[in-house]
């Protein structure tokens, strides 16, 4: 018999194969693969917090939007001023230079999860100590006040936005810089989910799944709960940071609410991926974002009008005739995660 | 079978746990009216009294649960009444709650090995350990001994009410306590496994050598468990002893015949 862990590995890979060529074969859709790897990056990231902690946050977007402030940031200001790019519309007043845009991105890419990061551990040590509910409507709270300060920020553009430098002509077409996000995309996805189920496997994973069943029991274990509360957090944040950081260079814009720190849309869908796929599970986070992403680009193009309201009937049949998610439906007793055993 | 037949005292003079004087309200509600009691490394100590004579109330306290309004907890010689939850379980000071917490989410086993002890609080890069080899090997074993062993890879969650308190106390001796206080371990159990329950705290206090601190309303059990008993009513202490001692104390038998 297999173990686990080598048909995780061989699901994994096989991801990986069909990513790398997948926008070869079908190349006019290279926008909406890159965004299915963020959007399944984003509901692992929630997962971490939501499924295998047990603490559902409503405000995850923040990371999102602080990575992708973070990186628009850093690809501006090392060659001009922020006040003058924000103020004039930049792109329109500044071209890159080849050079300067792909150092400029690098910069704001790599730098992207570790601001998140860092936020994430400020905001966490305020108020992880609060317990689930309270925790859940103090971050529905959050996401929205961020959102709200940033488009009080003048130097970032205020509520108007602020544009991401554009795709520099020696470096050709659209398409390629298409393809270049894509392969970011792919890659951070690629990173995170092996080094989340790298960390699940260790006594960390174990920590937080005992947190998530029985937090009192753990504190009465001895369990220093908030310290692996806050890594839990941190570590979610990080993904999602550089996931922001992508989409925020592939959108072109960054709108502070609609964009950035948008609640609405990605900030609720990330949860609503999880819950589809199934809470806690391996694969659960990756087959709902999937399902998502396709139900949700079939109903803006076709249904246009009525797309929310598809998308809402779509959550209420999934919640209703799968309430443990896609993957926690055909999931028998025997498949129960095992710490233990994959050792 | 009688256990305490079986069984002879192995304590020391050395105090474990030495509450003095402690006091808890609730509004108007005295819980805990000065109470006081001590526990001697290697013992087996009886907590008994009518319901909401403030039993659990006492353990909260020691615990760290809420913060007491006076007097003092002094566990191996440190005085721990401001210590947080875990701080206290962190000294070896563990208990087990009234309605038996498990990690339901995750498979017997799992929920041995991650009460794996935790005698201090680890760094970042510790909390990143696997499991060791040791640790499983030490589950396993624990786990034969409450004879879980075969359902080691269930979900907790669907385990039977006896067998969830039975891996309650897997967990506990997994995580290596010195002094452990258990709330009403045989609540709920069937009456025909309640004497294998006896047996087995018995089995942890000797082989383990685990000092207790048990609540318990089976007159039968604690009589046949404890070294020593104390008896609460309405917050207070009135009565400490030997088994035979309390069995007889009028003022024990009029608390119980006056609550009911
Ligand atoms: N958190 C609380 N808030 C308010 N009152 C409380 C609280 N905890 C306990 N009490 C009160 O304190 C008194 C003692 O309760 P406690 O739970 O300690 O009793 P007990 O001896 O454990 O009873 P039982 O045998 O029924 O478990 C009761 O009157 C109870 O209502
Ligand atoms: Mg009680």
């Amino acid at each position: 018999m297999k173990s686990s862990l080598q048909k995780n590995l061989y699901g994994y890979i096989i991801c990986i194969i069909v990513g790398i060529f997948i926008p070869l074969v079908y190349p006019s859709f290279v926008v909406q693969f890159a965004f299915a790897w963020l959007f399944i990056v984003m509901a692992l990231t929630w997962d971490l917090q939501g499924g295998q902690m047990g603490y559902n946050s409503f405000g995850n977007i923040v990371f999102f939007g602080i990575g992708m402030y973070t990186c628009v940031v850093l690809q501006i200001i090392p060659f001009f001023s922020l006040a003058e790019w924000s103020e004039g519309g930049g792109e329109k007043t500044f071209t890159h230079t080849n050079a300067q845009y792909f150092r400029g991105l690098l910069l704001g890419i790599l730098a992207s999860g570790f601001a998140a990061s860092l936020i994430a551990a400020v905001l966490g040590s305020l108020i992880l100590r609060m317990r689930g509910h309270y925790f859940a409507i103090c971050t529905l709270a959050l996401g929205v006040a961020v959102g709200e300060m940033v488009s009080g920020i003048e130097i970032l553009g205020g509520g108007s936005g602020i544009s991401v430098p554009v795709w520099p002509e020696a470096a050709g077409s659209i398409d390629n810089r298409n393809l270049l996000f894509y392969y970011l995309a792919l890659g951070l996805f690629a990173l995170c989910f092996l080094i989340l189920q790298l960390l699940l496997r260790t006594t960390f994973g174990g920590t937080l799944n005992a947190i998530r069943d029985d937090e009192d029991k753990a504190e009465a274990m001895g369990i220093a709960v908030v310290k692996y509360k806050i890594l839990g957090w941190v570590i979610s944040a990080f993904f999602l940071g550089f996931a922001g950081a992508i989409t925020g260079n592939m959108v072109g814009f960054i709108d502070p609410i609609d964009v950035a720190f948008a609640g609405a849309t990605y900030g609720v869908w990330m949860i609503l991926m999880v819950i589809m796929g199934g809470k806690g599970t391996l694969w659960g986070p990756v087959i709902g974002a999937l399902i998502f992403h396709v139900f949700q680009e079939l109903f803006w193009t076709y249904l246009l009008g009525w797309q929310r309201v598809a998308l809402g009937a779509l959550i209420v049949i999934i919640v209703v005739f799968f309430p443990k998610g896609i993957l926690g439906y055909f999931q028998t007793r025997s498949q129960v995660k095992n710490l233990s055993r994959s050792t | 079978m009688n256990p305490s037949s079986t069984h002879h005292q192995r304590t020391s003079n050395e105090v474990l746990l030495n509450v003095n004087q402690v006091a808890k309200s609730f509004g108007g509600v005295i819980a805990n009216n000065n109470v006081s009691l001590n526990v001697k490394k290697g013992e087996i100590v009886g907590l008994i009294g009518p319901n909401g004579s403030g039993k659990t109330t006492l353990f909260n306290s020691i615990c760290g649960s809420h913060p007491i309004d006076s007097g003092s907890i002094v566990f191996k010689d440190e005085e721990i009444k401001t210590f947080s939850i875990a701080e206290i379980a962190r000294r070896g000071l563990l208990r087990t709650f009234q309605h038996t917490k498990i990690y339901t989410g995750v498979s017997v086993l799992d929920n041995v090995c991650i009460s794996f002890p935790r005698k201090k609080i680890p760094s970042y890069l510790e909390m990143f350990n696997r499991l060791s080899k040791e640790t499983i090997a030490k589950a396993e074993d624990i786990l034969k001994f409450v004879g879980l062993y075969e359902k080691r890879f269930l979900l907790a969650g669907s385990l039977s009410f006896g067998q969830q308190k039975l891996l309650e106390f897997a967990m506990i001796l997994m995580s290596e306590p010195e002094l452990l206080l258990l709330d009403e371990p045989t609540a709920g159990v069937n009456p025909t496994l309640i004497n294998g329950l006896i047996q087995r705290l018995i089995d942890i206090n000797r082989r383990y050598g685990v000092t207790l601190l048990v609540i318990e309303h089976n007159m039968r059990v604690i009589m046949s468990l404890a070294h020593r008993i104390y008896c609460l009513a309405h917050g207070e202490v009135i009565e400490s002893g030997l088994p035979k001692q309390i069995k007889n104390s009028k003022k024990v038998i009029d608390a119980y015949l006056g609550a009911k």
